[in-house]
């Protein structure tokens, strides 16, 4: 079994780097794999509040790196799913304080005995980016419906293809469906249109994505939230199977919709 | 908007522009040339024909273009006012 490793990236921050490495880890743990969550975000550690372990670290990952301690010591185990791990990143220290050298041994220490190894990459296009996509074996790209989110993600697209590690696949986050219909936002259509990639999800904008960062419960741990179930989709298709792409509900049901329902009789 | 406006497509929808925006951000971010080089370009060109012949300045356009295959591609278009002595009749 050939573990794999995989980045998630976006360019722009705040569009849910943290969030989707997060869900899709435990998700993924949940289904059974053995998965590994390295936050690669050093100096802006964000991974281990959003699972809710930063009250666990001991270690991390610049403490692995300079040899203070062994990986293994490092990694966190989730109490709650026993198959998911977090390498946490360092809070005190910068992003120049691994090099994309030291990530790649480090994530072969952890071939064979983990099925997935998820790298959270901080934002931009400099050496924390570097250090992210140094050991990937495939990348998933994040992005908003937004001009610039959509602009930088073109642009980390052409950074990992010059890289040979692409094309990589993309997860559109954070879509509102009241705003797609209304015209007021673009579509997967339109952002697949111009980022000419393979599409592998499409969460909506789900306020109980912030309910579970506050409680530090990622929310696919959380029944069927429309992002948590967005999130395990995603987490399905990375093992492989076809699931079909989610059409996502709008609060107020158009003139169409409601046209459709009351010729069948449900008002 | 009303449904019908939007039936119709009589105003143009945000989305659009937003549609509209990038792509032409991208064509420049993507050849790796900035659009002040363009204008750059655009100021010689002018140079250069206006020995020849009167063309319409503000009506001029200059562009960068993703032809088919991914090949990038100055469009330009120019409109000729009149030919310049001594070719002129």
């Amino acid at each position: 079994m050939t573990t794999r490793v995989v980045t998630i990236t976006s360019g722009k921050g705040g569009v849910g780097k943290t969030t989707t490495t997060a869900n899709l880890a435990a998700s993924l743990a949940q289904a059974g794999k053995r998965v590994v969550a390295i936050d690669a975000d050093i100096g802006l550690r964000n991974l281990d509040v959003v699972l809710g372990l930063e009250n666990r670290i001991v270690y991390d990952i610049v403490d692995v790196v300079e040899g203070r301690c062994r990986l293994r010591q490092a990694l966190i185990r989730d109490k709650r799913l026993p198959d998911l791990n977090l390498l946490p990143a360092a809070q005190t220290r910068d992003k120049s304080a691994v090099r994309p050298d030291q990530m790649i041994h480090l994530v072969e220490q952890l071939y064979n005995d983990f099925d997935f190894v998820l790298i959270d990459s901080p934002a931009g296009i400099e050496q924390g980016f570097r250090n992210a996509i140094a050991p990937a074996k495939e990348i998933l790209i994040v992005t908003t419906p937004e001009v610039s989110a959509v602009r930088d993600a073109d642009r980390i697209i052409g950074l990992i293809e010059a890289e040979g590690k692409g094309p990589g696949r993309l997860i559109l986050n954070r879509i509102k469906p009241d705003l797609v219909k209304r015209g007021d936002m673009l579509d997967t259509h339109d952002v697949l249109d111009i980022l000419a990639i393979e599409l592998i999800g499409i969460v909506p904008e789900d306020e109980s994505i912030v309910v579970s960062t506050n409680k530090g419960v990622p929310i696919v741990m959380n029944g069927a939230t429309p992002a948590g179930v967005a999130y395990r989709n995603i987490a399905r298709r990375l093992l492989g199977e076809e699931v079909p792409f989610q059409v996502l509900k709008t609060t107020h049901p158009g003139l169409l919709d409601r046209l459709f329902r009351f010729a069948r009789g449900q008002g | 908007m009303s449904f019908l406006d939007r039936l119709f497509g009589q105003e143009t929808r945000s989305k659009d522009i937003a549609k509209q925006r990038l792509q032409l951000v991208l064509v420049h971010d993507r050849a790796g040339i900035p659009a002040a080089l363009i204008e750059l370009i655009k100021d010689e060109i002018i140079q250069v024909i206006s020995k020849h012949l009167e063309i319409d300045r503000e009506a001029m356009e200059v562009n960068l273009t993703v032809a088919e295959k991914g090949q990038n591609r100055l469009v330009a278009d120019i409109p000729i006012i009149h030919v310049k002595e001594p070719y002129g009749t």
